[in-house]
């Protein structure tokens, strides 16, 4: 994991939302039932660090904690856990360099060498305060591979080259273009695509359809369930690559388990669905009679496949291997 | 390769507008009340029918997951969360999702949401995404202002999405961390049972999907289920979108059909493999998460969840992550060990000190400076913290360099070899006597 500390000293010793702020402070603390109030510290000190040019200081922080009603550390273990807060001023222009193996197997280190020519070690902050950089890990591009995110902005496909003229854009104040650098359209292969030329996709065709397949009562035309009982116990997903343990349920034992599969009875969720038909089915061929019942398997199986597992075991024990 | 008329992503490449509108002439928000009056079991079944499994990673049977969750909503209400968080390295489809089709994500959550009985859905969208989460969020203005969703709305049943936004915490894709950021609080995962689906966000039933899971839902169900499933090997149906990155000669995201070779893949978008096919060397091919496979295995392999786990790797996101022979495999592996030390919650022992313990070994490994006995003692540890940590953090920091020393163990000893060649006098007392 990542070791985080914040700078106490260039923070200062107060900190204040900007007044145009407040509005997506409400739009976002709107998202949340009243009490879940918390659920908003995230986006909250991702403002504040917008409003403290880019990072984030310790006065921040307790702004954010007094607004929601938190204490303070839960609010500092949030900002030193997540590595987009910044904890010391970064220049105008933060740099996030992606280093990760998809970028470093297209030229993330050439780029890197870039940075620390023209900016120097990461985290520096030139002299006239505009650029810095860092290198992060993977910011998820990687079709567009090298790439850089500038503040909001990704920048896509770079070489060497083309990243130090965007920097050197940034630091003489002109715009920088974000996007693929090259001539592709965003993660399209570069030169053009041979797929998605179809007209009747966009044409509106695709919505005209009158009404929805296999409808509940139309005639089935693939694996639609069968209604009878007896095939009722047939598995409903055949695929479903996890058995549940079907020994969770008290009463059910290995043998039982064993015939069980034979049925093709895999997950609680089936025995759940059993009608009181198909309980006497499964205990005809079991050989005995009311079982079933008496140790509510269907009920029992209903609370497994909800996943209430806990409250399964208080009420109807553990089952036994 | 997969016709056109079959594409569920028609605007994946940004080429149209993701406004409402247009994605409404793609056929995005078609018979969507229909498809709700059904009822949750009608959908559920859909979705089970189809054979959909979960395009996070893991492959879940997506209609067998919501059938988790409980039968009636009592007094908690239920949660749908989308994991958006998409951090995986090699992966970028769930982003093209969000800046292009927005509309087919909201709308796949309102249907998701009614076959689960939910009538809230949050999005947790990696903090990064600044401009994916602000197409997003504008096409969520779009979708309440046209009342397609929200309270009282045209399709009849009740539904709110609030995007949320992360803070560049890969950890918080795992699903109990990202509730756990969600709530306001460090992303470290939580101990399972209670699974989400009995107590999740804030302690209430919720389910958590990929983006790309429930994108893919609303189209399903207009075209049916046998569509769906008729493309793929059993088992593995669907369309699926790649992201092939690496060394190939045009990087692209591309949806295919599941199954599709690994050939036909790199030659049809991606113009082929850097300097030839005799060039290749390994592939990982599902994030950074999977066991790399040596080329001769993977040239003619279909690209499925059964076919990579027969190879003893895994389809993962379907990140293909290509390497031709003039890279160096060493040091690509030391620098994913570097992502899983620094990604590390912190949480359990086994991750916390066992990633940086590989990645510093292998660090010197890049150089040659190891000794030969050292490649097995890192062998032991990847061993060691797979499987013994909360969530899969650990077996995913573990599996590439298990998958490096299975495959290419040879090199290893090589470079240890060069760099000690030179060095026998300094380190060898015995030379020095003769």
């Amino acid at each position: 994991m990542a070791l985080r500390r914040f700078d106490l000293d260039a923070g200062g010793d107060s900190f204040a939302f900007k007044p145009e702020t407040e509005e997506k402070i409400a739009f976002w603390r709107g998202k949340y039932p009243a009490d879940k109030q918390r659920s908003a510290v995230i986006p909250l000190l991702w403002l504040a660090q917008k409003d403290n040019n880019g990072w984030l200081s310790e006065p921040a922080m307790r702004e954010v904690a007094d607004r929601l009603e938190m204490p303070y550390i839960r609010v500092y273990e949030v900002a030193t856990f997540y590595t987009m807060f910044r904890l010391q001023p970064v220049g105008k222009f933060h740099v996030q360099l992606c280093g990760t193996t998809p970028c470093q197997l297209r030229g993330a280190e050439g780029l890197k060498e870039v940075c620390t020519r023209e900016i120097g070690k990461p985290m520096h902050v030139t002299d006239d305060q505009r650029l810095s950089w860092e290198e992060v890990e993977c910011l998820g591009a990687c079709v567009n591979a090298p790439m850089v995110q500038i503040n909001d902005d990704y920048f896509e496909d770079l070489t060497p080259e083309i990243l130090s003229g965007i920097l050197s854009c940034l630091r003489n104040g002109a715009a920088a273009r974000p996007g693929p650098q090259v001539a592709r359209v965003n993660s399209a292969p570069e030169g053009g695509t041979p797929v998605l030329t179809d007209a009747s996709l966009y044409d509106g065709s695709k919505s005209r359809l009158r009404e929805l397949p296999n409808l509940p009562g139309a005639p089935a035309s693939a694996p639609a369930p069968a209604p009878a009982p007896a095939a009722k116990i047939e598995p409903e997903v055949p695929k479903a690559p996890a058995a549940d343990d079907l020994k969770r349920i008290n009463g059910v034992g290995p043998k039982f388990e064993a015939m069980l599969l034979e049925m093709g009875v895999r997950t609680f969720a089936q025995i759940a669905a059993w009608s009181p038909e198909t309980v006497d089915t499964v205990e005809a061929r079991f050989g005995f009679k009311d079982r079933i019942d008496r140790e509510k398997w269907v009920a029992q199986a209903r609370m497994l496949a909800d996943g209430r597992f806990d409250e399964h075991d208080l009420i109807f024990g553990r089952g036994k291997d | 390769m997969l016709q056109d008329k079959d594409r569920i992503f028609t605007n994946l490449y940004g080429a149209h507008s993701p406004e409402l509108e247009a994605a409404r002439q793609r056929g995005a928000w078609h018979l969507t009340k229909e498809m709700l009056d059904l009822g949750p079991d009608w959908l559920c079944d859909q979705i089970k029918a189809s054979g959909l499994r979960g395009r996070g990673g893991a492959g879940f049977p997506t209609g067998l997951k919501w059938t988790f969750m409980p039968k009636e909503v009592r007094d908690r209400p239920h949660y749908l969360v989308v994991n958006a968080d998409e951090s995986e390295p090699g992966t970028c489809k769930d982003r093209e999702i969000l800046r292009h089709d927005p509309h087919l994500l909201i709308e796949g959550c309102m249907v998701a949401s009614r076959a689960m009985r939910a009538h809230t859905c949050y999005v947790y969208v990696r903090g990064e995404y600044i401009a994916e989460r602000q197409a997003l969020e504008k096409a969520v203005k779009e979708a309440y202002e046209a009342r397609l969703i929200g309270q009282n709305n045209l399709n009849g049943w009740d539904f709110d999405l609030y995007v949320h936004h992360g803070a560049g915490a890969y950890i918080c894709g795992e699903e109990t961390a990202l509730l756990e950021s969600l709530e306001g609080k460090k992303g470290q995962p939580r101990l399972k049972p209670p699974f989400p689906a009995n107590a999740g966000l804030y302690g209430c039933p919720t389910t958590v999907n990929n983006v790309e899971s429930i994108a893919v839902v609303p189209t399903i169900l207009r075209r049916g289920a046998q569509w769906f499933s008729s493309f793929g090997r059993p088992n593995n149906s669907g369309t699926k979108l790649f992201c092939i990155s690496g060394h190939v000669n045009k990087p692209c995201n591309v949806e295919e059909e599941m199954s599709v070779t690994f050939r036909e893949l790199i030659e049809t978008h991606c113009g082929g493999i850097r300097g030839g096919w005799e060039n290749l060397k390994a592939v990982i091919p599902g994030g950074s998460s999977v066991p790399m496979v040596p080329a001769e295995q993977i040239m003619d392999a279909c690209m499925d969840f059964d076919t990579l786990r027969d190879l003893k790797s895994g389809l993962g996101t379907a990140a293909v992550i290509v390497m031709d022979k003039q890279t160096d495999l060493i040091k690509a592996i030391a620098r994913l060990a570097y992502f899983y030390k620094h990604e590390s919650c912190g949480q359990c022992t086994p991750c916390r000190e066992g990633t940086g313990w590989m990645w510093r070994v292998l660090e010197r490994m890049v150089k040659g400076e190891a000794t030969h006995d050292e490649i097995d003692t890192l062998l032991d540890v990847t061993k060691q913290v797979e499987g013994h940590t909360i969530c899969a953090l650990g077996d995913a920091a573990a599996w590439p360099i298990q998958g490096l020393i299975r495959h290419f163990r040879h090199e290893i000893e090589d470079r240890i070899n060069r760099y000690r060649l030179p060095r026998a006098m300094v380190q060898g007392a015995v030379i020095a006597a003769e």
